[in-house]
């Protein structure tokens, strides 16, 4: 089975970070060429809507931002099953670099659909069943992020946060469908619809092009995380065995870390 | 752009560079100093034992 072979080979610490050398030129040049794309598209095609006039452009930031809180949370959960199931390191680097990509989009999400809601709700916020759960999503992040630095051995702490991510993992659908559940202030899903999206294309396709955009780039952003998560632990390993020969009184030269 | 919310809107896109820019130079910054990191232990002769093994090759 060549293909699950060399799966297994791209698992190895050293091997992925070749590969992430290699890929992360390439991605970060094809998520520049996609959000200037994607911000022509959103400033200068798209045009004012109907009812909410140049306010809507709030919209290209906003959605992706939403998509990719949830997308990273998605992320994470997949990478938690890795940590608990096969105890992989990979996997417990995967979580730890995905969560402060996940926090800061849904701050953008819920900052940016504040700063939308001011205008056209006439508030700032409510508390209301779509609202409340991404503020819950958010909070969770933070959580995630304390736990990590709480715990000091790495694989004791990837458990751990490994465990309150597949909790949280229960927010994902709520937040979804919060919107068809529930009486409230935040608009039913308008993209991933059953029926077909109810946006005009001249509003969808501007912002599909900036989602996939903050798609490439979180995805570069999450392999950079990974990358330097790697070298983070071999610093710390070869601080402990620098620590270890001179508590034991020999010249570090002699030594070896993992 | 001639609209009563602009200020909301450019408030949003603000932020959201601001927020987009500070992960990318977080990124850069951390990778730098942990390489750094590494070439100063590796040159207080600290090494890991994989990369013993590839030099003894």
């Amino acid at each position: 089975m060549p293909r699950l072979t060399s799966l297994w080979n791209l698992a190895n610490p050293t091997r992925f970070l070749g590969l992430a050398d290699r890929l992360l030129p390439w991605l970060a040049a094809l998520a520049a060429v996609l959000l200037a794309v994607g911000l022509y598209l959103s400033f200068f095609v798209a045009p004012p809507d109907y009812q909410q006039g140049e306010t809507v452009r709030i919209m290209f930031v906003h959605v992706p931002a939403a998509w990719l809180g949830l997308f990273m949370y998605v992320m994470m959960s997949a990478s938690a099953l890795g940590t608990l199931v096969w105890r992989h390191p990979l996997a417990d680097v995967a979580q730890k670099a995905a969560a402060p990509i996940g926090a800061a989009f849904t701050f953008v999400c819920l900052v940016t659909g504040s700063l939308w809601g001011k205008p056209m709700w006439g508030t700032w916020w409510v508390w209301d069943a779509r609202l409340t759960s991404v503020l819950v999503l958010f909070l969770m992040y933070l959580g995630i992020i304390a736990l990590w630095r709480a715990v000091d051995d790495p694989a004791r702490a990837a458990r751990a946060v490994a465990v309150l991510t597949l909790v949280g993992v229960v927010n994902i659908p709520i937040i979804k469908f919060s919107v068809d559940w529930w009486s409230t202030l935040h608009q039913p899903a308008a993209v991933f619809r059953i029926d077909g999206p109810t946006i005009h294309p001249s509003m969808l396709w501007p912002l599909l092009v900036m989602a996939v955009a903050f798609t490439v780039l979180a995805i570069a952003l999450h392999l950079a995380g990974m990358r330097n998560e790697i070298l983070r632990r071999r610093v710390r390993s070869l601080r402990l065995m620098e620590a270890e020969q001179l508590d034991a009184g020999v010249e570090p030269a002699a030594g070896a870390a993992r | 752009m001639n609209d009563p919310h602009t200020g909301f809107i450019v408030a949003s896109y603000a932020l959201t560079t601001l927020v987009v820019g500070g992960l990318v130079l977080r990124a850069v910054f951390d990778h730098r100093a942990l390489r750094r990191a590494i070439a100063q232990l590796e040159a207080r002769g600290v090494r890991r034992r994989s990369a013993r093994r590839e030099e003894a090759r």
